[in-house]
């Protein structure tokens, strides 16, 4: 429990630097994750070379799942959307530096989940697009 | 730790002796603190015994082979269903069919009563507090069928809606099922007098007995009910087995739900002709050391005595309501401990239900979060999930306590 509240999770949490909406945007999805109603939709502007030009997300989920979208979206700033489709779980794993029981990591994939959604331009968010090999 | 168990009802103290793993620690030097008995209760001594003695002495398939142990264990096996129908006050075992659990007994109803009973434009009346359970089963029957489904609403304080249930029993429902006892809110609904008014409707009735039967006594003949469906493992029984009660009259004219072995009288390679009750609705080679087990649960139970089960449960419910509901934002779901079972749901503003189950977790006690199999009510709430508390007859005030110290380790976390 401690090592999963880390300060940088918490700190996420209350104060997340890349919480809203963008509108007009090019990319958006939104889907929840079936298990506990938590619901992110994710904004993406992109720039004239086809980086992310800006990032915002939005809903409602635990600790974990926003401070799993608010570093995820940071990381993603500059990046091609090749780039963005190779994101894989470790990377989310890495952003959040912690160890996650079955449970939780439904929680800290539901941001890759539903970004890799919209950039694929599914109608779904699967478990498929966080699964590494 | 526990200085202090004396209830009033119970020997909390000599009750928790039957249950080794309420001693288990978490982690070294944490204890664990039990309070998800709504999702599953844990199981004593004599449960877990009775199940091994089937395996360790006479373990063998049911109602066929004529040696020793077939004998001895379809003896166990239906002993146990006599026990059990008794345990609700059926009139005869032959009422109580083994399920796999309350589920499997809705979906029964639904199925092989619903299939054969509804049409298009017949009305069937559920509740929006129910559990998934008794939701989603007749959705799937009301898409075959073209049956439309009704919904007696919920007030915000977490009662039924009576007025509108009337209302309702004017379209001339064929069936009526409903919680006995909300899984999120704890409200125990007025069953009795909804059965007696949907009869008076010429309505049929089923209850989801799953957190009333583990709790209070519950009688289908005073009741008047006429499908009644619970599960083992929620009241001290192991996991695999439940069992749905039927009126007699009303399963023999039912057509079976699942086809196989035990389920008939005799098969040609055409067809078949159904077994008797209740084995025509149990198809298959059943959970026999789980129906086992089941029985034991009722022994215990019925040794402990389910009106002082109820009086503890009642006075550990109204004590955490007490010490909770100053706790600065906390808000509680549900009625009064006088009209609700040992079911405490609450948000905490600002932390989501996850974070503060798994805070709480760290310090041993086991509370569940999420929709709870109830994500229509929660919607009815405006909120999207909650953490839950829940007691059954092994849990202590000083569980209590630790939960309220636990919220505000919570909340300090957050703040």
């Amino acid at each position: 429990m401690d090592d999963l509240y880390r300060e940088v999770i918490i700190e996420r949490y209350k104060n997340p630097a890349y919480k809203g909406t963008l509108e007009p945007n090019d990319i958006s999805f939104e889907d929840e994750n079936p298990l506990c109603g938590d619901h992110i939709r994710i904004d993406l502007r992109m720039n004239n070379g086809g980086k992310v030009a800006e990032a915002a997300f939005s809903g409602h989920g635990c600790a974990i799942s926003q401070a799993s979208a608010d570093l995820l979206l940071e990381s993603i700033i500059g990046k091609t959307l090749d780039e963005v489709k190779a994101l894989s779980r470790q990377d989310i794993l890495d952003n959040l530096g912690i160890e996650l029981g079955p449970v939780r990591l439904k929680c800290a994939l539901l941001p890759l989940k539903v970004l890799k959604a919209g950039v694929y331009g599914l109608g779904q968010a699967t478990d498929s697009l966080v699964e590494d090999e | 730790m526990l200085t202090h168990t004396l209830s009033q009802y119970l020997d909390v103290a000599r009750v928790r002796e039957d249950f080794p793993i309420l001693e288990r620690e978490v982690k070294p030097g944490v204890r664990l603190v039990y309070l998800d008995s709504a999702a599953t209760s844990q199981k004593p001594l004599s449960v877990i015994r009775a199940i091994d003695d089937v395996y360790l002495h006479y373990n063998a398939n049911i109602h066929r082979g004529v040696h020793t142990l077939a004998e001895e264990s379809t003896a166990a096996y239906e002993s146990a269903r006599q026990r059990i129908a008794a345990f609700i006050g059926a009139a005869r075992p032959r009422e109580l069919v083994f399920t796999r659990n309350t589920t499997e007994s809705i979906n029964l109803v639904a199925y092989a009563w619903g299939l054969a009973n509804l049409k298009a434009g017949d009305v069937v009346i559920l509740t929006e507090m129910e559990h998934h359970s008794n939701l989603v089963p007749w959705q799937i029957i009301s898409g075959l069928t073209g049956a439309r489904l009704e919904f007696i609403p919920v007030t915000e304080e977490g009662f039924l809606d009576l007025d509108a249930y009337k209302k309702l029993l004017e379209l001339k429902p064929k069936m009526v099922a409903f919680t006995h006892m909300s899984n999120v809110l704890g409200t125990i609904t007025p069953a009795k007098e909804m059965i007696a008014a949907a009869h008076s409707a010429s309505a049929l009735t089923l209850l989801d007995g799953a957190q009333s039967v583990p709790h209070f006594a519950v009688n289908v003949q005073d009741l008047g009910v006429d499908f009644l469906a619970f599960s083992a493992h929620k009241m001290c029984g192991p996991t695999g087995i439940g069992a749905l009660y039927g009126r007699e009259a009303l399963l023999e004219a039912m057509p079976p739900f699942m086809g196989g072995g035990d389920m008939i009288r005799k098969v040609f390679l055409r067809s078949f002709t159904p077994n008797e009750l209740p084995h025509k609705f149990e198809a298959g080679t059943p959970a026999v050391a789980e129906a086992v087990g089941f029985g034991a649960a009722v022994d215990y139970l019925n040794k402990i005595g389910m009106a002082p089960i109820a009086e503890h449960e009642h006075a550990l419910t109204a004590y955490a309501l007490e010490q909770l509901k100053d706790i600065p934002g906390i808000r509680i779901l549900g009625p009064d401990a006088d009209h609700k079972g040992g079911v405490v749901s609450f948000s905490l503003e600002g932390i989501h239900p996850h974070d503060a189950a798994q805070v709480l977790d760290g310090d041993g006690i086991a509370v569940r979060a999420g929709h709870h199999c109830a994500m229509p009510l929660h919607e009815r709430y405006h909120l999207p999930a909650t953490a839950r508390a829940s007691f059954y007859l092994y849990t202590t005030r000083e569980e209590i306590n630790l939960l309220v110290k636990g919220i505000s380790k919570v909340q300090k976390l957050f703040a």
